[in-house]
């Protein structure tokens, strides 16, 4: 794996539970979901400073966010759900019905 | 009926006991809302995510409108009634933020309308539906949990967000008939890709790769028969780890087993649960051990519950021939929109557009939709048709099943100037009923229309 390539796991956190009765709209909800989480060392080796814009790119699509120094193992970046999470989640579900949303293999890069 | 149990009533204060709270599936039945002339002033016992469902539900409402434009309730169910009638293949979604009432018409218009119906479980918990009707499950209700749980593993679930109160009320903290001493009669274990929030409240967390779910169940089935592995790892660890796991399962005297989104999301979806069932179920030969899922909007189970009741299926059910079909893959949300197969869709207590794959929204907008939310949302933007509801929980009553199949009265705190859901839907049924049967849009099949 590249140093470039990540996994991708979407999921909930307590902001954008929180901040989704407040509408869609609302800064709250729209900063918490486009917030990628990921390790210091993650963000050192890309050579990013938090709060940098990054572009996600999966085989579905991409999307830009800011990254944020987290919690998380090396190798691993978190989303939470919301629309920029959308953009990346394809829609192939192999005959199950749910399509892949977390676990996904991603490009994390440097944007503008 | 259950809007006069608990009430307290001073100038114009009310204060309403018993409150069931709608957010997530843990429906926690503690809460107590104040009520000052029609509007929510405070709410007790909440976890934060309540708290704000209630707090905010006067924020974001939605409005009438066809194409955009206002209009009255009246006219929006009217050209609801419309496209559905004329629908060749519509979709029924949405339905587990809502109330038992609405989910059971929702059935009902599903078949007067041959539609497909399918609920938010379905890019959710469907994969554990899915394995619990392959290989069964060994379960309990949370109270089970509270009184005797000496041993509780969350595995890709994250309570600590999801369900604040899970820990405090049930599994975690929560003190019973044998387990007086809460945490101190417990031992909690979390496994997950990373540390999330809730291994802050666990006495020991595991790391494991993602996409090795199954790989490490059938590993842990293994070890459990007394295979040796040739292998000194396993989803990345050490096998003496997962041997060091295996006997705190056995030696525990009633064991559970939470799991969430972190296996049904993942590499192997249904099969992650299928081998997860199946080892607690084996782990029967040594001590009581059980599983359950962490479900999360709040009537979920409701919904699959009435579904499965009335159609035999919990999920993706087809009635275009006049009886249900169940197929996923073909009639789940995800591969009839990937496949642009519904020419309409009532979307109903769900926000489709903001949270489906971008490809599946992309298809919702091309056809005709109708919304049906008490709030705005990506969904209501671009449907075209908006009928805003009273909400489930707070402005309309009925029953929720709480996440262990415990069915529970919501009651309603608040007036809303718009109709419930279940009221929306059994006056829509009604119009295309007559539209259907007064020649204008297809013949009602024979066993059709049911009452």
């Amino acid at each position: 794996m590249s140093e470039r390539r990540f996994t991708l796991i979407t999921g909930r956190t307590t902001k954008q539970g929180r901040s989704v009765h407040l509408g869609k709209e609302a800064k709250e909800f729209l900063d918490e979901i486009s917030t990628l989480q990921m390790n210091p060392k993650d963000i050192e080796v890309l050579g990013l400073q938090e709060g940098d814009q990054v572009r996600l790119s999966t085989r579905d699509g991409s999307a830009v966010v800011k990254c944020k120094k987290g919690d998380i193992p090396q190798g691993l970046v978190f989303i939470a759900y919301g629309g920029f999470v959308n953009a990346l989640v394809g829609s192939d579900t192999q005959a199950t019905g749910m399509p892949n949303s977390k676990g996904i293999e991603v490009e994390v890069e440097r944007h503008g | 009926m259950a809007e006069s149990v608990g009430l307290k009533e001073s100038k114009g204060l009310k204060v309403i006991e018993g409150v069931t709270c709608p957010f997530c599936g843990v429906t926690c039945d503690d809460l107590v809302v104040h009520v000052e002339n029609g509007k929510i002033k405070e709410v007790k016992n909440a976890c934060v995510l309540g708290k704000d469902t209630f707090m905010h539900h006067l924020e974001g409402w939605a409005t009438p409108r066809i194409h955009g434009k206002p209009a009255t309730v009246d006219q929006c169910i009217d050209a609801a009634a419309e496209i559905l009638a004329k629908a060749k293949y519509p979709l029924i979604y949405g339905l587990d933020s809502t109330e038992l009432g609405a989910q059971r018409k929702s059935i009902e218009l599903a078949d007067l309308i041959g539609a497909n119906i399918d609920h938010t479980s379905s890019v959710c918990h469907a994969p554990s539906l899915q394995a619990v009707q392959t290989v069964g499950i060994s379960s309990c209700t949370v109270g089970e949990v509270k009184n005797r749980a000496d041993l509780v593993i969350f595995w890709g679930c994250n309570p600590a967000e999801a369900h604040p109160r899970h820990p405090s009320r049930y599994s975690v903290t929560a003190k019973g008939l044998f387990t007086p001493r809460g945490k101190k009669d417990r031992m909690v274990i979390h496994v997950d890709v990373r540390p999330t929030p809730t291994a802050r409240m666990a006495d020991a967390f595991i790391q494991i790769k993602p996409n090795s779910d199954y790989e490490v169940f059938s590993a842990l089935r293994a070890l459990l028969k007394g295979h040796e592995l040739d292998q000194a790892e396993v989803g990345g660890v050490a096998i003496d780890e997962w041997k060091t796991l295996l006997e705190k399962m056995k030696s525990s005297k009633f064991g559970i087993l939470y799991w969430g989104m972190g296996l049904t999301m993942t590499r192997g979806k249904y099969l992650n649960i299928v081998a997860l069932l199946t080892l607690t179920q084996e782990l029967n030969r040594f001590t009581k051990f059980l599983a359950a899922p962490m479900r999360g909007h709040g009537n979920v189970v409701g919904m699959a519950q009435v579904l499965t009741w009335q159609t035999g299926f919990p999920f993706a059910v087809n009635m275009s021939r006049g009886y249900p079909r169940f197929n996923p893959g073909e009639y789940s949300v995800a591969d009839l929109l990937a496949h642009g197969e519904v020419d309409a869709a009532l979307i109903l207590a769900a926000d489709a557009i903001g949270n489906f794959p971008a490809k599946m929204a992309e298809h919702l907008r091309s056809i005709p939709m109708i919304a049906v939310d008490p709030k705005e949302s990506e969904t209501t933007k671009v449907a075209t048709v908006v009928i805003p509801s009273a909400q489930a929980g707070i402005a309309a009553g009925g029953i929720a099943y709480r996440m262990d199949h415990i069915p529970l009265v919501m009651k309603k705190v608040v007036d809303s100037p718009y109709p419930s859901d279940r009221e929306i839907l059994e006056r829509i049924i009604a119009k295309v009923a007559a539209m259907k049967n007064g020649g204008n849009g297809a013949p009602v099949r024979a066993g059709g229309a049911r009452g």
